[in-house]
């Protein structure tokens, strides 16, 4: 009876906390349409979350590129069709490992920045000092935040892939000797634009949209201690890690992408 | 400065902020169990209590912060407690906040911190903003300090930054939690001093948060003890002649902690532009 009433209360928990989550981002939503626009912060936050991630996802990329085309010559070589390695290192990182290693990577650097950011800003007053001067602290601090996110994720996405592909040619091309323009050829051949670059494209959104509302969400609702803030931190990168997983099972499954 | 909204404070009420019947709770734990008070109009009522007596709760209801379980608060004759957060940005200007470590924002300097409620909220220029900026500044002692951040100024300057910025918006009620703590006597006297002139000059009503029994003798008009059970409210002087022994212990209690304690923090030599770090 007793597992019972947990399990009862633990779903109870978790259902408000969907339905608070629910109410966050409706709150966000509306912050979007209500002028000021906030376009200052805005671009402050596209570059923090951007431009600063450059060099990590660049540095990820390459290395995740080249480890595919090691691995991917490797097999292919026993069937001798190493002309197709463009094709599975161009596949593999635009359709799956592109999107979610982006995110993983935004999560763990910019996304984990932004809970304690803003937990930081809870934890001293700052959303209260926001809120006594009349200004929403949401509108002001939490959505160019969010927003920011969602629109750096499909870029770094895409700049991770690039990166690979670069590091599949190098490993490929300079080190295992498959002939350059298979490597071109096949990965032209293979990867469609509306099916595999926008489905990537629609993925890492996806992913923005996650990443964004759980590291802000934790952030905001987070305890106004120092502990606090290390509780909103470790839990935005658990949560978004194992939500970006789940939705790229579901977003792989239902539109095939 | 024309474009500045005007709050206009009712007038007739005694009580510009008033509790009744007002219960709070955290969770399990009760803050009020049924508090009734009042803070006379342009009058400076400082609130005594020992941790966790809901000091800051009190001054964070009356902001609308946080919001009672039961009971009713009137701020300036209007009842709060029903009022939604889109609402309540209605009700705010006539409140200005000091709070405890400032919550200056930490990524603009002292100007952008200072000239933020009134971009947000007004159509001046940015010389009219300057000149408002700057005069409230010197209003409180400080100068030549606009492109420093606030993690730059010492305890004493932040408290008076945040003095400041709580004024910018012209309110009619100051609410300051623990303006005196953490600092060293200089920087404690000129801060009261700062108080005690704004209130006379501009017959602000003030909710004051302090620790210290002396310092509060000096400025309180009103004095409210949060007490665990209940609240004792009068005049510095009815308490100081209080029979009840709850008043009396906790008066001789803090006044004899209040002595042994070493100023916590050193006002720093000073450099031009006031007490720098």
């Amino acid at each position: 009876m007793n597992l019972v009433r947990s399990l009862g209360t633990v779903t109870i928990g978790f259902v408000e906390e969907l339905g608070r989550l629910a109410a966050f981002s409706a709150h966000m939503a509306r912050c979007v349409i209500t002028p000021p626009i906030r376009l200052r912060p805005f671009i402050e936050e596209v570059f923090k979350l951007g431009v600063l991630s450059l060099i990590i996802i660049c540095v990820c990329g390459v290395a995740v590129g080249a480890v595919l085309g090691l691995q991917g010559y490797n097999t292919l070589v026993t069937f001798g069709a190493t002309q197709s390695l463009g094709a599975v290192v161009g596949l593999s990182l635009v359709r799956e490992l592109g999107p979610v290693l982006t995110a993983l990577l935004a999560t763990g650097r910019a996304g984990s920045a932004t809970a304690a950011e803003i937990g930081t800003m809870v934890a001293t007053e700052q959303l209260d000092g926001l809120r006594m001067m009349s200004v929403d602290p949401v509108h002001f601090v939490i959505t160019p935040k969010a927003l920011a996110m969602i629109v750096v994720m499909p870029l770094l996405s895409a700049l991770f892939i690039v990166s690979g592909l670069f590091g599949g040619y190098l490993v490929g091309v300079h080190l295992m000797g498959v002939d350059p323009g298979s490597y071109m050829n096949s990965l032209q051949s293979a990867v469609d634009f509306s099916d595999d670059i926008l489905g990537s494209l629609l993925k890492a959104l996806v992913f923005g949209v996650l990443v964004g509302l759980i590291a802000t969400y934790r952030g905001y609702k987070s305890e106004p201690t120092s502990a606090g803030v290390s509780a909103a931190t470790t839990s935005t990168v658990v949560i978004a890690s194992v939500s970006i997983l789940i939705f790229d099972y579901f977003i792989t499954a239902l539109w095939g992408v | 400065m024309s474009s500045q909204p005007h709050i206009e404070p009712s007038t007739g009420d005694v009580a510009h902020i008033e509790f009744q019947h007002v219960r709070m709770s955290f969770g399990t734990r009760r803050v009020f169990d049924d508090l009734s008070c009042a803070f006379p109009r342009g009058k400076i009522t400082v609130i005594l209590g020992g941790s966790g007596s809901g000091k800051s709760t009190a001054l964070r209801l009356i902001g609308g912060l946080v919001r009672p379980q039961a009971g009713l608060i009137t701020v300036d004759g209007e009842d709060i407690t029903r009022l939604s957060e889109r609402e309540m940005y209605h009700v705010r200007p006539k409140l200005g906040m000091m709070f405890q470590d400032g919550a200056l924002l930490n990524s603009m300097t002292i100007f952008e911190n200072l000239a933020f409620p009134l971009r947000e909220h007004t159509q001046s220029s940015e010389a009219e903003i300057a000149d408002e900026v700057h005069d409230r500044l010197q209003s409180v002692g400080l100068s030549d300090i606009d492109d420093l951040l606030p993690g730059q100024l010492s305890g004493g300057m932040t408290k008076r930054v945040a003095l400041a910025r709580a004024l910018m918006m012209k309110p009619i009620i100051l609410l300051c939690d623990e303006p005196l703590s953490g600092l060293d006597p200089i920087s404690l006297r000129r801060i009261e001093s700062l108080l005690l002139d704004i209130n006379r000059r501009l017959q602000m009503t003030m909710v004051v948060i302090s620790h210290h029994i002396r310092s509060t003798m000096r400025m309180a008009e009103r004095v409210l003890i949060l007490l665990p059970d209940g609240a004792v409210s009068g005049t510095p002087q009815d308490l100081q002649r209080s029979e009840d022994p709850r008043v009396a212990s906790f008066l001789d209690l803090d006044a004899s902690i209040e002595l042994t304690v070493a100023p916590v923090e050193a006002e720093p030599a000073r450099s031009g532009r006031g007490d720098s770090k």
